[in-house]
């Protein structure tokens, strides 16, 4: 086993989750999937464990001291929740991916008026960029701000949110300025139950199935100034600057999808009997199991290097975030696809939980950015690095 | 609202086996836990305090590493921790040990409500919680599956039974035992595994409870262990066919083979 050198805190992050995961999620995990309901009980189990907190700053309920981020520890939990249940995973990590634009950016009394209740758990957050014709290209959103008096006027509509309809505070990206492109948006945040805001249907997923996707429907919606993020036209920047250190969390999603693949394919390779002897004695699983295995250490590893890196306060994490979400996505997808083929016909099975991490593991190359994207982002960045080297 | 939860530690009996030679519990390298039923008896101590306010206190009798079980109570939710921890405690039967921990009780200072698990999982007595309610004086309600509500001196509870449930109306002070249909445990909390990182266990002597140790451990015991063994494995019994004439005589004529009649 590899050591991690976690702190004394790290390791009981790691471990509280992983009781969350294993007690209390475990034992519902297939009956969601199955209703596809969103698991509440299994939302307030993590906050009773005081999971939300361990990527919010003390001062706001929180565990992490000024000066650090707590993207390693929300890593830790989301790849321990990943390895039982990546829906209800995502279901926390999309908290943060709400919460994190109102940490960098908020002003105080926004960060006073929303973070204390996101540690505490009792409220989830969302964050609504894409639509229906802005996917990857996200400058082509069209969801409009209109100032009116000290109110902006929302109108359109975003696709695809997740914990949509179940979250009480999103964070929202719409343009208040179209004709200054890349500038003209702007980010805001808006509460569930705000006249004019509204709900699409759930949408019927490959995987992820127990976490919810929604539309959010904006009709001449009322957003009170002091609900802008940062400043006006900053929007894309807050984006990018919250999807840099949500990626990471992607990563380690899919490293716990693939670990938990991982142990579901050799304890079934030491039981499933051919040929008078069990797979595992097969040197074909073999040596399949031995991949899976390495490809998650270095997966795990790259996902911890680069947490932790960020935690530090390294500037310019664009091109190692993306790095960590595209080699952990794949190599997910890889593990997964091969744990079923482990598993034979069996793994084809929905009675048995391996075609399910299959399912589950697509999406981490999806979204918070295709993969296609994340290469494009790390080849922009190697082009820009090199630019002014020396050669 | 002053809420104690009396809590044991005990050998986790999964794994405990008895030495078919001399009868004798093999205990080592067996791990010691919560007693299962205390759990629901310390979470429903935080549930209540979660809805009425108060605090929790969590009391034991026994060895010093039962301070692990107690740490492991704060980072459930409990307020406080408190051993008893003396030689003069030791080899008590359950009258004694309901005398020890009636005497700690009072030295915690005023309390409404005293919740146990319905029995320890290695004695399976069930005696210690009525014995606690009967040196105090107090009401003792058994079986609780449910905590109804809980107001100034009284509260009203859902008391188990073989066929249904009793809605009990008493009052407090009170103990109460329950049994696990009363909740699901939960995990322990970051913060509150941060607390018991650091907290120091309250160890208190025979002397500083004020008991008197003629009534405490062996000493204290009329009921003694004498032996400890597996009981023989009955075969399966043999069931009757038939209406209700034939087997009342055919279990007229095994009973007369077997010479009871
Ligand atoms: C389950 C789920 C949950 C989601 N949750 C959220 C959420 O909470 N908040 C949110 O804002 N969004 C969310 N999304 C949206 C998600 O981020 C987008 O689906 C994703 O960014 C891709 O956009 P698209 O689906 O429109 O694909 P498109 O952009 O249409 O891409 C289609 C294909 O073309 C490729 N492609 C596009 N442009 C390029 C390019 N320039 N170079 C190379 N290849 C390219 C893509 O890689 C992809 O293979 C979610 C999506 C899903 C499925």
């Amino acid at each position: 086993m590899i050591n991690w050198f976690l702190t004394e805190e790290q390791q009981m992050i790691k471990d509280v989750a992983r009781e969350v995961a294993d007690k209390v999620i475990a034992p519902v995990s297939a009956k969601y999937e199955e209703s596809e309901e969103f698991a509440w009980e299994c939302i307030e189990a993590c906050a009773q464990a005081d999971l939300f907190r361990v990527s919010i700053p003390e001062a706001y309920g929180g565990m992490v001291p000024s000066g650090s981020l707590g993207v390693f520890n929300q890593c830790l939990v989301v790849e321990e929740l990943s390895r039982v249940d990546a829906a209800i995973a995502v279901s926390y990590a999309a908290s943060g991916l709400g919460f994190y634009p109102i940490i960098f950016f908020g002003n105080e009394e926004q960060k006073q008026k929303y973070l204390p209740d996101l540690a505490d758990g009792k409220k989830l957050a969302a964050f609504g960029l894409t639509e229906a014709n802005a996917g990857s290209d996200a400058g082509g959103i069209q969801t409009k701000a209109v100032p009116d008096g000290d109110h902006y006027i929302l109108n359109g509509t975003k696709q695809w949110i997740t914990n949509g309809g179940e979250a009480d505070i999103y964070t929202v990206i719409a343009m208040t300025d179209p004709a200054k492109g890349s500038r003209g948006a702007t980010a805001f945040i808006v509460e569930k139950g705000t006249p004019g805001f509204s709900f699409g249907k759930k949408e019927k997923k490959m995987g992820i199935r127990a976490s919810a996707t929604r539309e959010l429907i904006f009709q001449d919606c009322r957003i009170p100034k002091e609900n802008v993020l940062g400043r006006e036209g900053q929007g894309f920047i807050v984006a990018m600057k919250t999807l840099d250190h949500t990626r990471p969390g992607i990563g380690a999603q899919a490293v716990g999808i693939a670990q938990g693949a991982l142990d579901d394919a050799v304890n079934y390779a030491r039981k499933r009997v051919q040929f008078g002897k069990p797979i595992i004695a097969q040197q074909a699983i073999q040596h399949m199991l031995a991949d899976m295995a390495t490809s998650i250490e270095a997966a795990r590893a790259l996902v911890y290097a680069v947490a932790r890196s960020i935690d530090a306060g390294t500037k310019d994490i664009s091109k190692e975030s993306a790095m960590v979400k595209l080699f952990c996505s794949d190599m997910a997808m890889k593990v997964t696809t091969d744990a079923v083929q482990v598993f034979g016909g069996y793994g084809y099975m929905r009675e048995y939980p391996v075609e399910k991490r299959m399912r589950d593991a697509k999406i981490t190359q999806i979204y918070e950015g295709t993969n296609q994207i994340q290469r494009n982002v790390i080849g922009l960045a190697l082009n820009k690095e090199y630019a002014g080297k020396k050669h | 609202m002053n809420i104690i939860v009396c809590l044991k530690q005990v050998p986790d009996t999964t794994e405990v086996k008895i030495n078919p030679e001399t009868n004798t519990l093999m205990r080592e390298g067996v791990r010691s836990i919560i007693n299962p039923f205390d759990n629901y008896a310390l979470e429903e101590g935080v549930r209540l305090k979660e809805r009425y306010g108060g605090a929790v206190k969590v009391l034991s009798m026994g060895p010093p590493q039962a301070k692990e079980a107690l740490t492991e109570s704060i980072s459930l939710g409990a307020d406080d921790a408190y051993l008893l921890c003396d030689r003069a405690f030791a080899g008590a039967d359950t009258l004694a040990t309901s005398y020890a921990l009636s005497q700690g009780i009072q030295k915690t200072g005023p309390y409404d409500l005293i919740i146990c698990g319905r029995q320890a999982i290695d004695g399976d007595t069930g005696q210690v919680g009525p014995g606690i309610a009967e040196h105090l004086g107090i009401a003792f309600v058994g079986m609780v599956r449910k905590i109804r509500e809980v107001e100034a001196g009284r509260a009203v509870v859902e008391r188990m039974t073989d066929d249904g449930y009793e809605v009990i109306n008493c009052t407090l002070p009170a103990v109460f035992s329950v049994v696990k249909e009363i909740n699901e445990p939960r995990v322990p909390s970051l913060r509150g595994k941060m607390r018991a990182r650091s907290y120091q266990v309250t160890t208190w002597t025979a002397a500083e409870i004020a008991a008197d140790t003629a009534r405490t451990g062996l000493k204290g015991s009329p009921t003694q262990v004498v032996r400890i063994f597996t009981p023989k494995r009955r075969g399966r019994g043999e069931m009757l066919n038939g209406d209700t004439g034939e087997k009342v005589s055919a279990l007229f004529d095994r009973l007369r083979e077997a010479g009871v009649v």
